[in-house]
């Protein structure tokens, strides 16, 4: 028997990151110099002492479930619990893709059950944040909670984009209102839950009974509970960031290389794991300038780096300048190359003398939604070629070969698909 | 082909002064991460090597703690895997170590249970990425009784180094021990690949009559009544426990891109311990130049020519020149270090300046000065 069982919802695609998750799904999107986004969650469980963690994948599953892998890296490989990956699955009447996020756990009841558990903690793959479960917990053993909510408090003008409680003064929840147009709280859920798991055990059958509902935690199952049940809300008070577009996922990167940032990756009590390749030390060349910067195993630096995030196994050539962006792991970067607000994804090849963010910052012509801070985005596996020129705003997809294409210059604004320039 | 790996890494490395007064040398760290038994190890795991014995003896503890179960080598396995063998009491002796070949008879146990056909021996103390899967062909392909890892003394003092000499066919006619007058044209890089029955032959005959070193009393004896061949290795190689210098000077070569490449080609890996510690990280006021940098790292002050392994904090204002400074050291504000050698979490106070001259000035762990 468990005491608690962690779910980590690990489908979701997260459409506004762009290229980013077109390929990948949003929890295995790299983070941090080494991380991928869904290490900060594992090791908060490990960090807490949960080690019994199903983790619900559906979009994309392919790099998620190769990192994860049995768990051995976050200390998960166990003989009582474990991590577990539950993707959807087909049964004997009937298979289905999860509907929901409330479907996706209803779908793995049995998964639960065999733990017995007291409690389940929903949790989500998308979230970069350092937080104890166990204090949450405490709390809500402590009001004797039927379910609690994980809130942070958040300007009144950011909201409308979340999940927000309204509370009475033993921070019992009165009030559950998913993205409301004219927020009336500053309590955001942060989309973690702790239920006690007979109760969630009824309602989830219960729920994906009812046709009507869309079986989602946020829209249907709190706003439903908080008028029948005592749900409190626990709110945390540290680093928590959901980096769920461009300029969120970019900032959040360049945080990390300003001096004392509030997400502290040094820790040395309370650590990130992740799965990493085996790579020698970071080198840095004779006429290599670094500042405010993280540069991982495996990077040759030979030119300057500055407020940027450089992962494992990057080159950087001789005379290039790298200004507030992020690159990922294994981006080759040739000579004198001009890079700044650019995020870079992994196995990126730049030839010599090419120029990244550069021009008038206009928004993007066909995803103004998505490209609109003027950070400049490549996908992964591009061959960018010598002497070519990107645009703000700009977005090439995974896996072009521009220098088969030969386009030279992506304008502002503009993105590179593999039926060419829009 | 089954081959049965064989680490000597019993030494203490006198040579090393007070860096091994508390770990065996295959226990150094080097290169910012790795400790030098992981070349060696990591060597035979690539050649398909499924057991690995460890032959400790000198305070193993650092030693063991880095191995731990050899998951890192993937040698957490049900069958084979790695094998600690250390010296112990029984009913009929107990005995330490008296040399190479009595260790290794010690542990016969070991050679005589296993399926393996082959034995490959090697040492904890060398720094090289080698493919030992061309010198299995030869050694096949020549019906060799041994084979023996050499390469060109050039650059190598054959006062330090068993040097050899071989014949048109590179069987080896000539072998000395660290012999300055007479020495042969090339160095004896300590690996040496048998056929186990051989080994076990060997080993029955020799140690049992008070013969207790591979080199002195097994190999040399044998060279004409063995076929005895050298294998030439013409990458970089270094032993780690010569001397002070040669051990400041292994780290220093991290500094050549060359080097660097050699030793950790992608395709190639070396595996070590990790610990998952964050990216580097570079301040507004710090400065890197000509240098390695391992994870953990905080770096305010300016550094240049030095190898800074995991968790080192320079802070603003520190200057660190030419230097190799192990986990979790503390350079304080201020602090200038000139041709050091720190070793695990050592703390340079504010504004104390340490020049080492001929030899490195070397600060032993937990030291605060």
């Amino acid at each position: 028997m468990n005491e608690i069982v962690a779910m980590i919802l690990a489908g979701g695609q997260g459409t506004r990151l762009g290229v980013l998750t077109e390929n990948v799904v949003k929890p295995a999107v790299p983070f941090g110099g080494k991380y991928r986004i869904i290490d900060f969650t594992l090791s908060n469980c490990v960090n807490s002492s949960i080690y019994t963690v199903g983790v619900l994948t559906q979009y994309r599953p392919r790099v998620l479930s190769t990192h994860l892998g049995v768990g051995r890296d976050w200390d998960m490989d166990r003989k009582n619990g474990g991590l577990f990956i539950l993707s959807p699955y087909a049964a004997s009447t009937e298979g289905e893709w999860y509907k929901g996020t409330a479907h996706a756990v209803a779908q793995n009841i049995d998964f639960i059950d065999q733990f017995s558990p007291k409690y389940v903690l929903i949790l989500s793959g998308d979230h970069v944040y350092s937080m104890d479960y166990n204090e949450m917990l405490d709390f809500h053993i402590s009001k004797n909670a039927d379910a609690t909510i994980s809130c942070i408090r958040v300007p009144l003008s950011e909201a409308h984009r979340f999940g927000t409680v309204i509370t009475d003064n033993i921070s019992k929840v009165k009030e559950f209102e998913e993205k409301p147009k004219n927020p009336r709280s500053q309590l955001a859920s942060m989309g973690i839950y702790i239920f006690n798991w007979p109760l969630l055990r009824e309602i989830l059958i219960k729920d994906s009974k009812d046709e009507s509902s869309s079986h989602d935690f946020g829209k249907d199952i709190m706003p439903n509970l908080v008028s029948q049940r005592a749900i409190y809300a626990y709110e945390f008070e540290g680093y928590w960031r959901d980096v769920g577009t461009i300029d969120a996922f970019w900032e959040a990167n360049i945080d990390l290389t300003r001096s004392m940032p509030a997400l502290n990756l040094y820790d040395p009590n309370w650590r990130f794991y992740t799965h990493s390749a085996e790579m020698p030390p970071a080198f840095f060349g004779l006429n290599a300038k670094i500042l405010n910067s993280l540069t991982s195993e495996g990077c040759i630096v030979n030119g300057t780096a500055e407020s940027s995030v450089l992962f494992q196994g990057v080159t950087l050539g001789r005379g290039s300048y790298v200004k507030n962006s992020v690159i990922m792991t294994n981006v080759k970067i040739g000579e004198n190359c001009f890079i700044e607000n650019a995020i870079i994804s992994e196995n990126v090849v730049i030839g010599n003398d090419c120029q990244i963010g550069i021009g008038e910052n206009v928004p993007n012509e066909r995803y103004p939604n998505i490209y609109n801070s003027g950070i400049s985005v490549i996908g992964e596996c591009v061959i960018v070629g010598d002497n070519v020129k990107i645009g703000k705003n700009a977005s090439i997809g995974n896996f072009l070969n521009m220098v088969e294409m030969n386009v030279k210059e992506v304008p502002g604004g503009k993105n590179l698909r593999v039926d060419g320039l829009a | 082909m089954k081959v049965l790996g064989l680490i000597l890494a019993g030494q203490k490395g006198e040579n090393l002064g007070k860096l091994t007064n508390r770990r065996a040398s295959a226990a150094m760290p080097v290169a910012g991460k790795y400790r030098a038994i992981d070349f060696t190890l990591s060597n035979m795991v690539r050649a398909g090597i499924r057991k690995v014995g460890v032959l400790t003896q000198y305070n193993p503890r650092s030693l063991m703690d880095h191995l731990g179960s050899g998951r890192e080598w993937d040698l957490d396995r049900k069958n084979g895997g790695l094998y600690i063998l250390q010296p112990y009491v029984s009913e009929t002796s107990q005995l330490w170590y008296r040399g190479t070949a009595d260790a290794i008879h010690q542990n016969i146990t070991v050679l005589r249970r296993g399926e393996e056909d082959y034995v490959l021996i090697g040492s904890g103390d060398h720094i090289y990425n080698i493919d030992f899967t061309p010198l299995f062909k030869y050694h096949l392909a020549t019906a060799a009784d041994i084979t023996i890892l050499t390469k060109s003394s050039a650059g190598y003092d054959p006062a330090m180094y068993g040097t050899v000499k071989v014949n048109e066919n590179n069987r080896i006619t000539y072998f000395v021990e660290k012999d300055k007058e007479n020495p042969g044209d090339m160095i004896n890089l300590g690996v040496y690949f048998m056929n186990k029955k051989l080994m076990m032959d060997i080993l029955y005959s020799t140690v049992p009559n008070g013969k207790y070193d591979l080199v002195r009393d097994i190999i040399i004896p044998n060279i004409n009544s063995l076929n005895i061949m050298s294998y030439e290795f013409s990458g970089y190689w270094r032993n780690i426990k010569k001397s002070l210098i040669e051990y400041k000077k292994v780290n220093m070569d991290m500094l050549n891109p060359d080097i660097l490449n050699e030793l950790f080609p992608p395709q190639r890996k070396i595996y070590t311990k990790l610990k998952d510690l964050a990216p580097p990280k570079i301040t507004s006021t710090g400065s890197v130049t000509s240098s390695i940098i391992a994870d953990g790292c905080i770096i305010s002050g300016r550094v240049t020519n030095s190898v800074l392994f995991r968790n080192v904090n320079v802070k603003a204002g520190a200057y660190v020149e030419d230097s190799v400074i192990m986990e979790g050291s503390v350079i304080e504000e201020g602090a200038k270090l000139v041709n050091c050698i720190l070793d695990k979490n050592v703390t340079i106070r504010s504004e104390k300046s340490y020049i080492g001259y001929e030899e490195p000035l070397v600060f032993e762990k937990w030291q605060v000065v």
